[in-house]
């Protein structure tokens, strides 16, 4: 019980500084990775908190999904800069 | 100045506020009100394994039913917005290829990947997971072609015909339900026989609702993904 609370706390630490790391990164494409890693870090702690239902979505969705749509993005609005140089 | 001083007091104050909250919070021993309802019920009423399930599809149906209405509607005004120009110059489109590594990774994991996803849909009502989660899995699997080959294209004729197909049933079937059962049924999974708690077609319509909800969310994150990657 001792070392779940500890590997909770030390989840929810992690997510703070991923956060707050996507927040102070310059290159954008760090900063996206960032994010994902702060969904990925909720699905674990989903998971420890027994909600893997939520864990899945969590990973699926917020992981994976919209990083890459987050990817995307960047890459249009990229293009779009270089056409306007 | 004052803008570092408002930062810190807007901080301060709700660093209070959660304060207040957390120091409220006293862990509960059991379950109360509804939730200990559904518990109960859960798996004797419906024949669900996973109560999440029986929640999620049967006694707050209706709810995901707007959750679907609503990831359409998203669907839909990604394709308005991103809405595919007229045909560009062939040769235009071909950039540069992708990796080999991710080529054949690609070719090896996709398969195993749709496989997954319909597994995760089609055991809904037996392990965690069900419609939602497995159309993302799905979609992540159609993004890892996109990734890996940049010419590549979806059916897009079969996808909006599985799209609205699935769509209209999932309707078709809660309204049976007010047929078969009767008033205040809209989405009830009794329609079919409940069958052996456990097994794979048991707890009555929930299986082929949860595979109509994740073939439907697979397509329209597919959809979104295909149309987000056009130039």
């Amino acid at each position: 019980m001792e070392l779940q609370h500890g590997i909770i706390i030390l989840m929810g630490l992690a997510m703070i500084l991923s956060a707050i790391l996507a927040m102070m990164v310059k290159d954008l494409i760090s900063s996206v990775i960032a994010v994902g890693v702060v969904s990925l870090f909720a699905s674990i702690l989903y998971l420890l908190l027994q909600a893997p239902d939520v864990a899945m979505t969590e990973a699926a969705i917020g992981a994976g999904l919209s990083t890459l749509i987050f990817l995307y993005a960047l890459h249009k609005t990229k293009d779009a800069e270089e056409e306007n140089d | 100045m004052i803008k570092k001083m408002f930062a810190f007091i807007l901080l301060m104050f709700m660093a209070i506020m959660f304060y207040a909250l957390n120091s409220n919070i006293t862990e509960n021993k059991e379950l109360f009100g509804v939730a200990r309802s559904y518990a109960e019920r859960g798996a004797g009423e419906l024949g669900t394994q996973n109560i999440v399930t029986s929640i999620v599809v049967t006694y707050r149906g209706f709810d995901t039913l707007g959750e679907v209405s609503v990831l359409f509607i998203a669907a839909t005004g990604v394709a308005v917005l991103l809405r595919r120009k007229e045909e560009e110059a062939p040769g235009k489109r071909s950039k540069r290829q992708s990796s080999e590594i991710l080529q054949t990774g690609t070719k090896l994991l996709t398969p195993i990947i749709i496989m997954f996803g319909v597994y995760i849909f089609i055991n809904g009502h037996l392990s965690p997971g069900g419609g939602f989660q497995g159309g993302a899995v799905i979609a992540s699997a159609v993004l890892l072609l996109f990734l890996s080959d940049i010419n590549y294209e979806i059916n897009h004729s079969l996808f909006n015909i599985i799209e609205s197909f699935s769509g209209a049933f999932y309707v078709v079937i809660g309204l049976l339900g007010l047929i078969l059962l009767g008033a205040n049924n809209f989405l009830d999974n009794r329609i079919l026989p409940l069958g052996e708690f456990g097994a794979i077609l048991s707890a009555g319509a929930i299986p082929v609702i949860y595979s109509l909800i994740g073939l439907k969310v697979g397509t329209e994150l597919a959809s979104i993904i295909d149309n987000m990657k056009r130039d």
